[in-house]
């Protein structure tokens, strides 16, 4: 096992360098100037080259890239051109706050998408079945910007039971595990967890219906092992396909969450990517797409060991 | 049970408490900024930075009359209560500052100070330099060539020629403490975190790009703008439908720039709708470049007499002023123009046809344009707008659209680099408070881009010679009289194509009281109560 783990983790490191040359230049290909962010639009030509070699973007880009990667390894993610701040504060302040919003949107989409999952297979082609499969399916079309809005509009500007936005009434920093804050995370979570509850009940539906049907599953009821048991069986053999999909889901949801956060103006890496992007802040961007993607590289190595912790034939294989 | 209880009371006791706090006077603004402006003095975010973090923690030695909604605003004293022109060289002036001002850290304002914090914006091998304050600042002081203390309430600034505009750009520069900088270990990143500047609201807290949190300066020297307020809470909103329903949900007090689909149903539940016409103008910024069909007048008056107005006031939920000229109507610099820019599609294509265009011969121009941006309105509907207008008196436009922050590139560089691919307008909104911002930089000779921001290379001599008028008035008010003769060229020419003023509108609760929205793009936070 330790092996097998040991082996993934140096398989990471080209993919890692990969990941940092791919964020380095596809920042580079948008048009625009990170300098519009932090001078007047009508600064001189001659104002803004002393700008742009004050921040050492007149370098040809090799340089730029071995300056950038000199410094990440020694731990320095560089400042935000916008703000001044370093760029590794501002990211791993937002990440936390998306990974709040993400693992509170998985604490309630996965349980319930499994359950919906196991409901519509075990129960296949039956009027449940055709009832959770509209709901999933409805589940992953609905743009979920769209369903944040309008559950902004019934229950914060309607009812006025809970925020349309922010991360608590003193902002993310002075966040508490109370009702006065967690009521921020309501409906970002909520909204959030629509997608991934869709997809997981699929997946889950389709796996539990397929392995329903083999050959062991009947062996094993006329072995005289009860409903419960067999489900058990059934479970294990979906549980390491459903775990690489629920793992890609959670990276989504650190990750893709941009619109939500907007919608719900919640501080987190999301926001922050967008804001950077309009302002073509590189460090910034460059940084917040890296620990992102770098995320996701963890996410695959975790759920690739885990899957194989339960089941041998994956490690083998 | 009892736990129950408690925590029943706990909460209630919290509620009572944020009830209580709101009834003290907490004003809630959730700004269009995505992030809080620049704390430390020289603000980033346009005008909304100067706004919200500049004329309220800071002052400049000048500042913009903010009292009156009825009239535009002129320029009154601010840290200096009084300046001059030496007449026999008039690069030398001479500024009085005000007596018993102190920054919000207790330390004195004086002529150092002064000195110390143009330093800070222009002199890279000073201790104080700030390179992101002197990104904000130095443009804006283009004529300063020299500055010296002459006592301790006295300063003198030497220009590089004589240039009547000074006061107008000294307004644009505000005064940190030297005093707080030192305490902080002259560290710029701390000073961010506590700024203090001699301004009516002292910065209290700041999360980063979440909010930042004020309270009145009990010994602002002017009386009358010591805040009514307990506490004024700004709050970074880019999203406009996010900022609506933190409005109408009661999360903030006071939006800025509300979309038009969403002002009925605002007026609709009490909220006020807060407008007034300001100094902003979205043209077409036409190019003169040669070849390009602007350069025929009959072409652009045609084209400024082709638009309806008043049917683009629907749009934009009727919160517009149509334009009469490139500066609002209401400008004290609008003068009395010949052209009358109305909708006249008859003269128009009256006009059309004697530069050679018809049904059978249209004229085809491609035009700049951005979906969206800073200012720009409504973009794509109103441009479509002009779009359908023009091909009435047949003018064929074919849009070139670029993103927010590429536009500005493109405006930088100008009509005649190859980046704008032979576009022959730009439609680029702008702020014209002052002289310079409202109407030298378009049309100077000497700014033609990428050196300045004279986009479309236009050169007259004839306006250049009102332009060094400007310059070399020192009476303001023979200084408003060639201005007013400058924008009626602008208007007799038809130099751009005039299409509207934005009003600056803010949405705000029924509860916020005393608000007086004036010309300007700042505004005054001090009269304001809240019931």
């Amino acid at each position: 096992m330790l092996s097998y783990f040991l082996r993934r983790l140096i398989l990471v490191l080209p993919v890692a360098f990969g990941v940092s040359v791919i964020c380095f230049l596809l920042v580079q290909i948008a048009p625009g100037d990170p300098l519009t962010a932090i001078m007047p639009v009508d600064a001189t030509a001659e104002e803004q080259a002393a700008m742009r070699a004050a921040y050492g973007l007149d370098k040809p880009l090799p340089v730029q890239y071995a300056i950038w990667i000199g410094n990440l390894a020694q731990g320095d993610m560089g400042r935000s051109i916008a703000t001044g701040r370093p760029v590794a504060q501002e990211v791993f302040g937002a990440v936390q706050n998306s990974l709040l919003l993400a693992v509170s949107a998985a604490v309630i989409a996965f349980p319930l998408g499994i359950f919906l999952g196991f409901l519509a297979g075990y129960f296949r082609d039956t009027t449940l079945d055709k009832v959770v499969t509209a709901l999933s399916i409805t589940g992953v079309s609905v743009p979920n910007y769209w369903l944040g809005i309008v559950l902004v509009i019934i229950f914060s500007v309607n009812l006025g039971w809970l925020p349309s936005m922010g991360a608590g009434p003193g902002g993310s920093q002075d966040w508490a595990w109370d009702w006065l804050h967690m009521r921020h995370l309501v409906l970002p979570a909520v909204t959030l967890a629509v997608v991934p509850i869709g997809i997981v009940a699929r997946t889950v539906r389709a796996l539990a219906g397929d392995i329903l049907t083999m050959d062991f599953v009947t062996a094993l009821y006329a072995k005289g092992m009860s409903r419960a048991d067999v489900l058990r069986h059934v479970a294990r053999n979906a549980a390491a396909t459903a775990l690489s999909v629920m793992g890609l889901q959670l990276g989504y949801l650190l990750g893709g969450s941009i619109l939500i956060e907007t919608v719900f103006n919640w501080p987190g890496s999301g926001f922050l990517l967008s804001n950077a992007i309009f302002q073509r802040d590189l460090p910034l961007l460059q940084g917040t797409i890296l620990v992102l993607a770098l995320f996701f590289v963890a996410m695959n190595l975790i759920v690739d060991v885990a899957q194989a912790a339960i089941d041998p034939r994956i490690k083998r294989s | 049970m009892l736990r129950l209880k408690a925590g029943i009371a706990a909460l209630a006791l919290a509620a009572s408490l944020a009830g209580a706090a709101m009834a003290e006077g907490t004003l809630r603004i959730g700004m269009t900024a995505a992030d809080i402006p620049l704390t430390t003095g020289q603000t980033d975010q346009g005008g909304e930075g100067m706004r919200f973090m500049g004329y309220t923690v800071y002052d400049s030695l000048i500042e913009w009359d903010l009292t009156s909604a009825d009239k535009p605003s002129m320029l009154i004293p601010g840290l200096a209560t009084d300046w001059s022109v030496d007449p026999e060289d008039q690069t030398k002036w001479t500024f009085t500052l005000r007596e018993g001002v102190t920054f919000h850290d207790g330390s004195p304002f004086n002529a150092e100070n002064v000195v110390w914090n143009l330093d800070k914006l222009l002199v890279e091998g000073s201790e104080q330099y700030d390179p992101r304050q002197a990104a904000q600042g130095k443009s804006r002081i283009p004529a300063i060539a020299s500055y010296s203390v002459v006592d301790d309430l006295t300063v003198e600034i030497v220009t590089k020629e004589p240039d009547a505009t000074l006061p107008y750009q000294l307004a644009w520069i505000l005064m940190s403490s030297k005093a707080n900088w030192e305490a902080l270990g002259k560290d710029w990143e701390q000073v961010a975190m506590a700024p203090s500047g001699t301004g009516p609201w002292k910065l209290e807290t700041f999360v980063p790009r979440e909010r930042a949190e004020m309270v009145p300066f009990a010994d602002y020297w002017d009386e009358s703008r010591i805040p009514q307020l307990d506490k004024l809470v700004l709050i970074p909103l880019p999203e406009p439908n996010a900022r609506a329903a933190a409005l109408m949900s009661g999360q903030v007090d006071w939006i800025e720039a509300p979309a038009p689909d969403t002002i009925p149903a605002m007026e609709g539940n009490g909220f006020v709708i807060s407008s007034n016409a300001y100094p902003h103008n979205w043209t077409w910024h036409l190019s003169r470049v040669e070849g390009s069909p602007w350069n025929d007048i009959r072409v652009r008056k045609a084209a400024n007499l082709a638009i309806d107005r008043e049917g683009m006031a629907p749009l934009l939920g009727g919160l517009m002023v149509p334009a009469k000229g490139f500066l609002p109507p209401s400008s004290q610099w609008f003068g009395e123009p010949e052209f009358d820019i109305s909708y006249d599609l008859e003269t128009a294509k009256a006009l059309m046809t004697e530069a050679g265009f018809g049904p059978e011969n249209h004229l085809q121009v491609k035009a700049l344009i951005s979906p969206s941006g800073s200012g720009q309105m409504l973009p794509l509907p109103m441009n479509e707008f002009l779009q359908q207008s023009l091909a009435e008196i047949w003018i064929d436009v074919e849009f070139m659209v670029v993103e927010w922050n590429q536009m500005i590139n493109l405006w930088r560089a100008g009509a005649a680099d190859p980046s704008v691919e032979g576009a022959m307008s730009i439609n680029f909104t702008y702020f014209i408070q002052d002289p310079f911002t409202g109407l030298i930089r378009h049309l100077d000779c000497n700014l033609i881009a990428p050196n300045g921001t004279n986009w479309g290379h236009y050169c007259d001599p004839e306006m250049q010679d009102l332009f060094a008028r400007i310059k070399t008035t020192f009476d303001p008010a023979e200084q408003d009289a060639v201005m007013r003769e400058t924008h009626e060229k602008y208007v007799d020419d038809a130099l751009f194509l005039m299409v509207t003023h934005d009003v600056a509108p803010r949405a705000l609760s029924p509860k916020v009281k005393g608000f007086v929205q004036a010309q300007n793009w700042y505004q005054n936070f001090s009269s304001i109560t809240m019931e």
